[in-house]
């Protein structure tokens, strides 16, 4: 296997999460996820790029193809430097929304992936990695 | 600018999403189907999503509103053609889109709009919720 590489996207106009969704898509298929969990990862990833867009004031999405234990994934990284998240588990609560929205991006990205990852403090931005294994 | 297509049939207006939809490319479909509704008198609106292989809550969302729009201006939607994928990630992501009727294809969501008031055909729309 070759070494893995990460490669990345700048996320700061809508346009870019079209190019998001599309990069995971690929890599997902590449990978060589099954059909739903390819649409899972997509779905997930269009979630949480757009929050970053909308709360973060933008930030960069991280693809790299994992391996661990024998399994292969794909892991996201999504990181902003906007103003963070104050209460991360009322943030992760389906319905809860500061912007208008439904409030299922965090806690519906969470219910389509295999790991899901949270850092965020006030001032500090947030950074959110999932994975999706094969 | 950009534009997704909105076909006239009798007196149903039908939309077929098949590009992967920007926010404001979608924006911009909410507001020239309020305006065909007006234009044509539709009293139906299909909406056509077998192309898509996504549908997230910003897209739910606004088929939903959609839906509600229409409703207010006297026309019933249907949404048509969800792929079984994208159907199990929606739901999972936990949107059950409740307040949309939908169909399997176009076929059966015209017969559908065609059949009469929406209470008779509760069940229309019962299939994605649970």
């Amino acid at each position: 296997m070759p070494a893995s590489t990460i490669e990345r996207l700048q996320v700061a106009c809508e346009e870019d999460l079209v190019r998001v969704r599309q990069r995971v898509r690929t890599m997902a298929a590449e990978i060589g996820l099954s059909l739903v969990n390819q649409t899972k990862i997509v779905t997930a990833a269009s979630e949480l790029a757009r929050n970053m867009l909308k709360y973060g004031g933008g930030g960069e999405t991280e693809f790299e193809r994992v391996e661990r234990n024998g399994l292969i994934g794909l892991q996201l990284t999504f990181r902003d430097s906007g103003p963070g998240i104050e209460n991360i588990e009322m943030a992760m609560t389906d319905g809860y929304t500061t912007g208008g929205g439904m409030g299922l991006g965090l806690s519906g990205s969470k219910r389509l992936v295999n790991d899901f990852a949270i850092q965020s403090a006030p001032g500090q931005g947030t950074t959110v990695t999932v994975i999706r294994w094969k | 600018m950009e534009r997704i297509p909105i076909l006239k049939l009798h007196d149903l207006l039908l939309v077929t999403i098949q590009v992967d939809m920007h926010d404001r490319l979608a924006m911009t479909l909410q507001d020239d189907l309020m305006h065909q509704i007006r234009r044509t008198r539709a009293r139906g609106v299909l909406i056509d999503i077998s192309a898509l292989d996504l549908v997230d809550s910003f897209i739910g969302r606004l088929i939903g509103e959609i839906a509600s729009m229409a409703r207010v201006m006297d026309a019933e939607t249907v949404l048509v053609g969800m792929q079984p994928a994208v159907a199990i990630t929606l739901v999972e992501l936990g949107l059950s889109l409740g307040g949309v009727r939908t169909a399997l294809n176009v076929e059966r969501g015209m017969q559908l709009l065609r059949e009469g008031s929406p209470e008779e055909e509760a069940s229309g729309h019962a299939s994605i919720d649970h």
